[in-house]
């Protein structure tokens, strides 16, 4: 049994702690960890937007991978347009995060229509298969496409700019990622305390009966599959300029892996899983990284520990199992 | 453009295919009996392919090298299935994917632990170098021996399916579980002997591949996600639909990289045509599957209505 | 290895001291390939560079090595934290071009130094040449304008040229072109990482080549020369070093007997440092030294000589130091151009059996004090 008080108590501490490491770190010196955090923040939110698609509407697309290598291209290709003032499809590019955003949004969002019109006719075992399928198509497509960097991906000379901020500057390149996070969070409860998500809640658990009471599944899924893109596909934008870099290997069928270990490791459908699993998988990788060149190894067993005996995530295993399933 | 090269490149596709029908047949069995998605189906591939070229590299024979690939993939699938997956026939599809992605990090790994960073050496059998002339072309003996593998192990697994009590016992399992425990089958292990099976025929395939390939850590998952490309097609669960989206798969990506170039190099220059056609070539068993799956969304085959 | 303290204390007291003082060890990041199918290249470049410390003796250098798993992402993130809380001043270990892309923009623009042992992708050779930015290895294209080159002098005609369709791809093809002056019976691309390469050896059979340029690096060459040496098809192949490296011979086998491959070092050159470089590796790792391993050593002396010459907290004075490069290149002669990347000797080198270990050897010279086509473009003097 979920113990609310409890959640509530864990998501407070992850999003203060969040954004209090960082503080702490821009006062003592250590850039690093305000650059680790960034990341975690960034892969929450690609999280988040999974999290709407497989955790709320029960869709298991192993093929996420491509909006956030679409919106990190998006965020490289309009930043080498500004750099070098060559228009693109007639218009001007820009280093501007405010137009990056809703640019790589849209576009992700367009993506992942077509994707779903296509992958949602089918379900299961099938729907994972064909997600991962298309995501490979654009992968080898941007492997191979010489006007862009193709496999040798795409520098990003200087960060793109937010208004007010030196997004050079580690810190606010952090703050900008941490409250694009906490909106993205905003967005995701109330996507979930509202119809459109109970009705997505209830198809996941109940087509059939969803659609006798006169709402379209299909509809449904494929709005919430769209919006679950678009925020993977902003995540992608922002680790692009995290990285100074926008490449295929953000495409890699490995990177749609990670995002599923993610939130299931965090807990599928909690509102902070795909925060805690972030933050999980980041510290993982770089304290056991830092110790043996195995560590795949042990984050391999680690995993395989986490589905075995503690279904639910680790959001789960601190304020109890949801009863929705 | 010649009718031999045209009837090479279509033997090649062939060849090509039935490999990947040795994939696909066991990840397919393992679904439609256990409905379990196992993502290191490639890396039991790759097991069969490190034990086949470390077992032939001591006893300089190919044939206990392929015995002993297939061994090991045999008893390495025989254990991950008792000691891991066997709890997860009852879970989601989501689980499965999680855990056996877990499962290729630790394989992978391991892998590389015991056979070090480098790639191995596993050469062709002596008996099976060279070439046969074909009449329209030379081509290569192992290849041809690859074919004749392919088909050979297709009839078997066709006599084993329809004609033994394994068999009846397999597609009582695909079909109704209950039934077959209440039967007084020990459901427990035929799971283990099906899984066993399809491990034994991926390592056999990454055993035969081996000797003509790469035999390093990683050269699981590309063949994997084709493996899977391969029975989404066909209809996950049919031996049958894995066999003619193996031959799809096979004949059209070989003959898309053969072929898409030239067709662009009719109305465009050739290297600028070369690199669109490849990477057009690269994109193109995806797209089968997408318009497969568009106009059959389980499959050509589908096992369950 | 290194063994991190906690992830969010200590590091910046590190950071702080390094470089203060001349008898400080400076900190050396290397971030290279130890996992995944790419892991013998970045095993090799690691043993080259921890021997030229070992037997130099030296505690000048604190090394911190890590694995990039061959990710870009990766890569960028472990060279944050080796800048940021390890205080690494100069950084290197990079195998492949498209994790330097990443990763050297960012890095140099921090006054950090990063010295390649061995990817040198043209954008970072020509405009985007920069004067933090060192190569110790090669430019990408000029190993196969090498091999491009000694196909003339072989006497080839017609050749069929074959990459896979990535960047480094189509550079190694433009770069054979460049210098080659046969007919092309051929020009085919391969998809990255394909394993079966039986319709491209159906159209060399049916092309009409009297011989073959390969650019097929890792799992690929060996899969491709397999199947080749199946094939019945016997021109003769010329190619860059890398499918017929130290790293991968073995695994090759003998398919590779006769190849002819360019490369700026050879195991059998003869010269001091090269002798003592060979031995030196056997000993430490049982195996002989691939092209990537002699890369590393002469980076890790590189870097050794300009500690010698130059205190590192004057980086003016420390990158004049690089730019002399004033060390024994264990691949003899070595000088930077003006865009820092090498000018230096190619040679053919024939693959042969040694007391039944496959192995390089000198058969000719490519070019004499060759330097790449990119120059030109970098504003750097």
């Amino acid at each position: 049994m979920a113990d609310i008080k409890r959640e509530y108590a864990l998501n407070a501490l992850l999003a203060l702690g969040l954004l209090l490491v960082p503080i702490w770190a821009l006062y003592n010196g250590a850039p690093f960890t305000i650059t680790l955090f960034t990341r975690i923040a960034i892969l929450a939110l690609a999280g988040i937007g999974l999290n709407i698609a497989l955790g709320l509407g029960g869709m298991v697309s192993f093929g996420h991978a491509v909006y956030f290598g679409l919106g990190g291209y998006v965020a490289g290709i309009l930043a080498q347009h500004a750099f070098n003032g060559a228009p693109i499809l007639g218009l001007p590019g820009t280093n501007q995060m405010l137009i990056i955003w809703p640019v790589a949004m849209v576009l992700s969002g367009l993506l992942a229509a077509v994707i779903g019109a296509f992958s949602l006719r089918t379900s299961g075992i099938f729907f994972i298969m064909i997600t991962l399928a298309f995501a490979q198509m654009v992968y080898y497509f941007a492997v191979s496409w010489p006007a862009y960097g193709g496999e040798d991906g795409l520098p990003i000379y200087v960060r793109n700019q937010f208004p007010g901020l030196n997004t050079m500057r580690p810190f606010e390149l952090f703050i900008v990622c941490w409250g694009v996070l906490m909106l993205a969070l905003g967005v995701f409860a109330l996507i979930r305390a509202s119809r459109f998500g109970a009705a997505l809640m209830a198809i996941r658990q109940n087509p059939d009966r969803v659609a006798s009471l006169g709402i379209n599944p299909f509809g449904v899924k494929l709005a919430a599959f769209v919006i679950s893109g678009m925020i993977t596909g902003l995540a992608g934008a922002l680790m692009a300029d995290l990285s100074r870099f926008a490449s295929p290997a953000a495409m890699a069928w490995t990177m749609s892996g990670e995002l599923i270990v993610i939130i299931i490791l965090g807990g599928t459908g909690r509102l902070f899983g795909p925060v805690a699993g972030a933050a999980f998988l980041v510290g993982f990788e770089v304290f056991f990284g830092g110790l043996t060149e195995h560590w795949k190894l042990w984050l391999g067993l680690v995993l395989l520990a986490a589905v075995l005996f503690n279904r639910g995530g680790i959001v789960a295993l601190i304020a109890g199992r949801e009863r929705l399933g | 453009m010649t009718a031999a090269l045209l009837f090479e490149q279509f033997l090649n596709g062939l060849q090509f295919g039935l490999m990947l029908f040795l994939m696909s047949a066991g990840l397919t069995l393992v679904f439609g009996v256990m409905g379990l998605i196992n993502l290191a189906h490639g890396s039991l591939f790759m097991i069969g392919a490190f034990f086949c070229a470390a077992a032939a590299g001591l006893t300089g024979n190919f044939w206990l090298g392929l015995a002993a690939g297939m061994a090991a993939a045999a008893a390495a699938g025989a254990l991950i299935e008792m000691t891991v997956l066997r709890r997860l026939y009852s879970r989601d599809h989501l689980d499965q994917v999680l855990a056996t992605y877990a499962l290729i990090l630790i394989l992978s790994e391991g892998t590389k632990i015991l056979f070090g960073p480098f790639p191995l050496y596993l050469d062709v059998p002596p008996l099976l170098t060279g070439t046969v002339n074909l009449g329209l072309t030379e081509y290569p003996l192992y290849r041809l021996a690859l074919i004749g593998f392919g088909l050979l192990v297709a009839v078997g697994l066709w006599f084993l399916i329809a004609r033994t009590r394994l068999g009846v016992r397999i597609r009582a399992g695909e079909n109704d579980r209950e039934m077959i425990a209440a039967l007084g089958v020990n459901i427990r292990a035929l799971y283990t002997v099906v899984f066993a099976l399809g491990a034994g025929l991926a390592g056999m395939a990454g055993a035969l591949v081996g000797a003509v390939q790469s035999v390093q850590v990683g050269m699981g998952e590309p063949v994997l996600i084709l493996a899977f490309v391969v029975i989404v097609i066909g209809g996950i669960g049919s031996i049958r639909g894995a066999m003619v989206g193996a031959l799809m798969v096979g004949i059209i990506d070989t003959m898309g990289r053969f072929l898409l170039p030239r067709i662009f190099a009719t109305f465009m220059e050739v290297n600028q045509a070369s690199g669109v056609g490849a990477a057009l070539a690269s994109m193109l068993i995806y797209l089968l599957m997408a318009l497969v799956l568009v106009i059959k969304p389980k499959g050509l085959f589908p096992i369950h209505g | 290895m290194t063994l991190h303290k906690t992830l969010l204390a200590g590091a910046s007291a590190l950071a702080l001291s390094t470089g203060a003082a001349m008898a400080d060890p400076v900190t050396v990041g290397l971030i290279t390939t130890l996992s995944g199918g790419g892991a013998g290249l970045g095993v090799d470049i690691r043993d080259g560079f921890q021997l030229a410390l070992d037997m130099a003796g030296t505690d000048a250098i604190h090394l911190v090595v890590e694995d990039d798993g061959q990710r870009p992402e990766a890569a960028v993130q472990i060279a944050d934290r080796m800048i940021q809380s390890e205080g690494a001043q100069i950084l290197t270990g990079i195998v492949w071009s498209n994790l330097a892309m990443a990763v050297v923009p960012a890095v140099t623009a921090q006054d950090v130094i990063y010295i390649s042992p061995n990817a040198g992708p043209s954008a970072l050779a020509g405009a985007g040449c920069t004067p933090n930015y060192f190569n110790a290895a090669y430019q990408n294209d000029t190993m196969h304008e090498a091999a491009g080159e000694y196909a003339n002098t072989l006497g080839y005609q017609n050749a069929f040229i074959m990459a896979p369709n990535y960047p480094a791809g189509v550079d190694a093809l433009t770069g054979f072109k460049r210098f080659f002056q046969g007919e092309l019976a051929g020009e085919v691309y391969t998809q990255l990482g394909q394993t079966d390469f039986a319709a491209e050896i159906a159209q060399i059979r049916a092309s009409g080549a009297d011989s073959i340029f390969i650019f097929e690096p890792g799992g690929m060459g060996i899969s491709f020369m397999r199947q080749y040496a199946q094939s019945g098809v016997d021109l003769p192949i010329i190619s860059a070093a890398f499918t017929f490296s130290q790293d991968v011979l073995p695994a090759v086998g003998d398919a590779a007997l006769g190849v002819i491959n360019t490369a700026e070092w050879s195991p059998d050159m003869d010269n001091e440092a090269n002798t003592a470089f060979v031995a030196g590796f056997q000993e430490a790792y049982d195996r002989l030294p691939s092209v990537y391993a002699a890369q590393a050593f002469d980076t890790a002396n590189l870097i050794l000589s300009a500690l010698n010459a130059a205190d590192i907290s004057d980086l003016d004075a420390f990158r004049a130091a690089l730019r002399a490069a004033d060390f024994d290149a264990v691949r003899g002669e070595f000088a930077f151009g003006n865009n820092q990347h090498p000018i230096q000797n190619y040679y053919a080198r024939e693959v042969v059996s040694v007391d039944g270990v496959l192995t390089n050897r000198i058969v000719g010279t490519a070019f004499e004090n060759h330097q790449d086509v990119y120059a030109a473009d970098c504003g750097m003097e």
